[in-house]
C-alpha cells in the first residue's frame, strides 16, 4: 500500500484543502468567542476557577513548603513528581536531536562547518563577552538560588547559565569551551541531577501522598537556607536545563557534541 | 487598562505579520519581539515567574535555534549551489 | 450572555492568537512558519490560562505581610510546565526540518510531499 501515491480525486479533493482549512479555522475561533460569552469577567474574587485547590496553596504553602514563593513551593514540593517529568522531557529531547542530527557519512557541509570553526577573532564580540559571560554566570546562580524566595527557579535561571555558554561558544569557539563543558561532562551532570532529583522525589511515586516531609528541618522562611528540599531540587533543575540549553546550541550548531 | 490593550494588540498584530513576511529571518526577529511583549503581559496579570521563564527560555532560546536553524539552512543552501556550479 | 465580553479582552485575545496560530499550521506551506504557529497557537492558550488565575487587586503570589488576597497559583504552575515543554518539542521539530532539509532542499511541504511521491516510498 502505497501511502503517499494519490489516486486522480484524491488530487482534486486537495485543491479544496485550503478552503477546508480556512474554514475549520474560522469555525474553530468562533466557536472559542462563543463559548467565551459564557464566562464569568475577568478577575472576579469569587470565579470559579479560584477554588478550594488554591486557596490550599496559599494558606498553607509556606508551613507546609517553607517557600515564600507559592509557585515554586507549588511545583517542587506538591507536585514536584510533575516536574521530574517534565526535566526527563527535556533529557529525552536532547537524546532524540542527539539522534537525528548525527550524519551517518559525513558530508561537504561538515567538512566546511569544521574547517570554518576556528580561530574566533572577532574583538567587538570577544570583548563583550569578556564583560558579559560572567554577569550573566552570577545572575543564573541567582536566580536558582533565590527561586525559593523570589520570581525565577531552575528552569529561567538554568536557560540564563545556558545562554550564557552560549555566548561563550559563539565568541571564543567551541574548542576553548570544551575545556569545561563537554559532551561526557554534559551526560554526567545531567544524569547525576537527574538521578538526584528522582532519589529524593520518586519516593512520592509510591508512597501516593501528595506531601511528605523530607527530614529536612524547613527552616526560617526567608533565608537563603531554607525550605527544605526546593533549593538542592531547583539547583538539579537548573542543572539539566542549562546542559541541555547548551547541548542542544552546540548539536544544532555543529552537527555533534564532542 | 489601555496598557493591557495595546500589548494585546501589538500581540495580534505581531502573529500575523509573522506568517505575512517572505523572508523566514523577519519572521523569526518578529516572533521574538512577540515573546518579549508577552513576557511584559505576564507582568500585566501579576505572574513574575511567568515573565522570567518567558523571557530566558521563549525569546532567548527558541529565538537562538530558530536562528541557528536558518544559518544551518543557508550553509546547506550555499554548499549545494556549489555542487551544481561544478 | 454576552454581559462580560467586553472586560474579557485577555480571553478574546487568546482565542484570536490560537485561531491565527492554527490557520498558519493549517495553510502555511514553509516548516518554519508552520513551527512558529504551533508556538504562537501554544501562547494562546498559557494566555487563556493566565487570565483565568487573574485577580484583579490581588497581589503576586509571593508571601509578604499584610497581604490579603493572592491571585491563584495553580494556573502559574502550569504554564510554566507547558513554556518548558513547547521548547523542548520546537527544538525536537527543527532537528527533524534540518533532517528533511539535509535530504530534500527544500522547506516546502507541497514540493517536499512531490519530491517523496517521486522518490517512491
Amino acid at each position: 500500500m502505497n501511502l503517499f501515491s494519490l489516486s486522480a480525486w484524491r488530487h482534486r479533493l486537495l485543491r479544496y484543502y485550503p478552503l477546508v482549512a480556512l474554514s475549520l479555522t474560522v469555525g474553530i475561533t468562533a466557536l472559542l468567542l462563543v463559548t467565551l460569552a459564557a464566562l464569568p469577567p475577568l478577575g472576579e474574587v469569587g470565579n470559579p476557577s479560584h477554588n478550594l485547590v488554591s486557596l490550599k496553596y496559599i494558606e498553607d504553602g509556606l508551613g507546609d513548603t517553607g517557600a515564600l514563593n507559592i509557585v515554586a513551593g507549588m511545583i517542587l514540593d506538591y507536585r514536584a513528581f510533575d516536574t521530574f517529568g517534565e526535566a526527563c522531557v527535556l533529557f529525552t529531547a536532547t537524546c532524540a536531536i542527539i539522534i537525528l542530527l548525527r550524519s551517518d557519512t559525513p558530508d561537504a557541509y561538515d567538512t566546511m562547518l569544521h574547517q570554518m570553526e576556528e580561530p574566533h577573532t572577532n574583538i567587538i564580540l570577544q570583548s563583550v563577552s569578556f564583560l558579559l559571560v560572567g554577569i550573566m554566570l552570577v545572575f543564573g546562580c541567582y536566580v536558582i538560588a533565590n527561586g525559593h524566595l523570589s520570581p525565577g527557579g531552575g528552569f529561567s535561571g538554568g536557560s540564563i547559565l545556558g545562554a550564557a555558554l552560549i555566548l561563550y561558544v559563539n565568541s571564543y569557539g567551541i574548542r576553548r569551551a570544551s575545556h569545561f563543558i563537554n559532551f561526557t561532562i554534559y551526560r554526567r551532570l545531567v544524569s547525576f541531577s537527574l538521578l538526584f532529583y528522582a532519589a529524593f522525589k520518586g519516593y512520592s511515586f509510591f508512597m501516593g501522598a501528595n506531601h511528605l516531609p523530607s527530614g529536612i528541618p524547613l527552616g526560617k522562611p526567608g533565608d537563603l537556607l531554607s525550605a527544605g528540599l526546593i533549593l538542592p531540587l531547583n539547583i538539579a533543575v537548573g542543572c539539566v536545563v542549562a546542559g541541555t540549553v547548551y547541548a542542544i546550541y552546540v548539536l544544532f550548531s555543529q552537527g555533534e557534541m564532542r | 487598562m489601555y496598557l493591557e490593550m495595546a500589548l494585546l494588540l501589538y500581540l495580534i498584530v505581531a502573529a500575523v505579520t509573522v506568517f505575512l513576511r517572505q523572508r523566514l529571518l523577519d519572521a523569526v526577529i518578529i516572533y521574538a519581539s512577540y515573546s518579549v511583549v508577552l513576557s511584559a503581559v505576564w507582568l500585566l496579570l501579576l505572574a513574575p515567574d511567568l515573565a522570567i521563564t518567558e523571557a530566558a527560555v521563549a525569546t532567548g532560546i527558541s529565538g537562538v535555534l530558530f536562528f541557528v536553524v536558518l544559518k544551518r539552512i543557508q550553509a546547506m543552501d550555499a554548499e549545494h549551489s556549489l555542487d551544481e556550479e561544478v | 450572555m454576552w454581559l462580560y465580553l467586553r472586560e474579557n479582552y485577555y480571553q478574546i485575545t487568546a482565542m484570536f492568537l490560537f485561531g491565527i496560530g492554527l490557520s498558519a499550521l493549517l495553510l502555511d506551506r514553509n516548516l518554519v512558519k508552520k513551527l512558529i504557529g504551533l508556538n504562537i497557537c501554544n501562547s494562546g492558550i498559557y494566555l487563556f490560562l493566565a487570565a483565568q488565575g487573574y485577580i484583579r487587586g490581588g497581589a503576586v503570589p509571593i508571601v509578604a505581610d499584610g497581604v490579603q488576597l493572592y491571585i491563584n497559583p495553580v494556573p502559574t504552575g502550569l504554564i510554566l510546565t507547558g513554556i518548558v515543554i513547547s521548547v523542548s518539542v520546537t527544538a525536537f521539530a527543527l532537528a527533524l526540518v534540518v533532517r528533511l532539509y539535509k535530504r530534500y532542499q527544500t522547506l516546502d511541504i507541497d514540493e517536499l510531499s512531490k519530491l517523496v511521491v517521486k522518490e517512491g516510498m
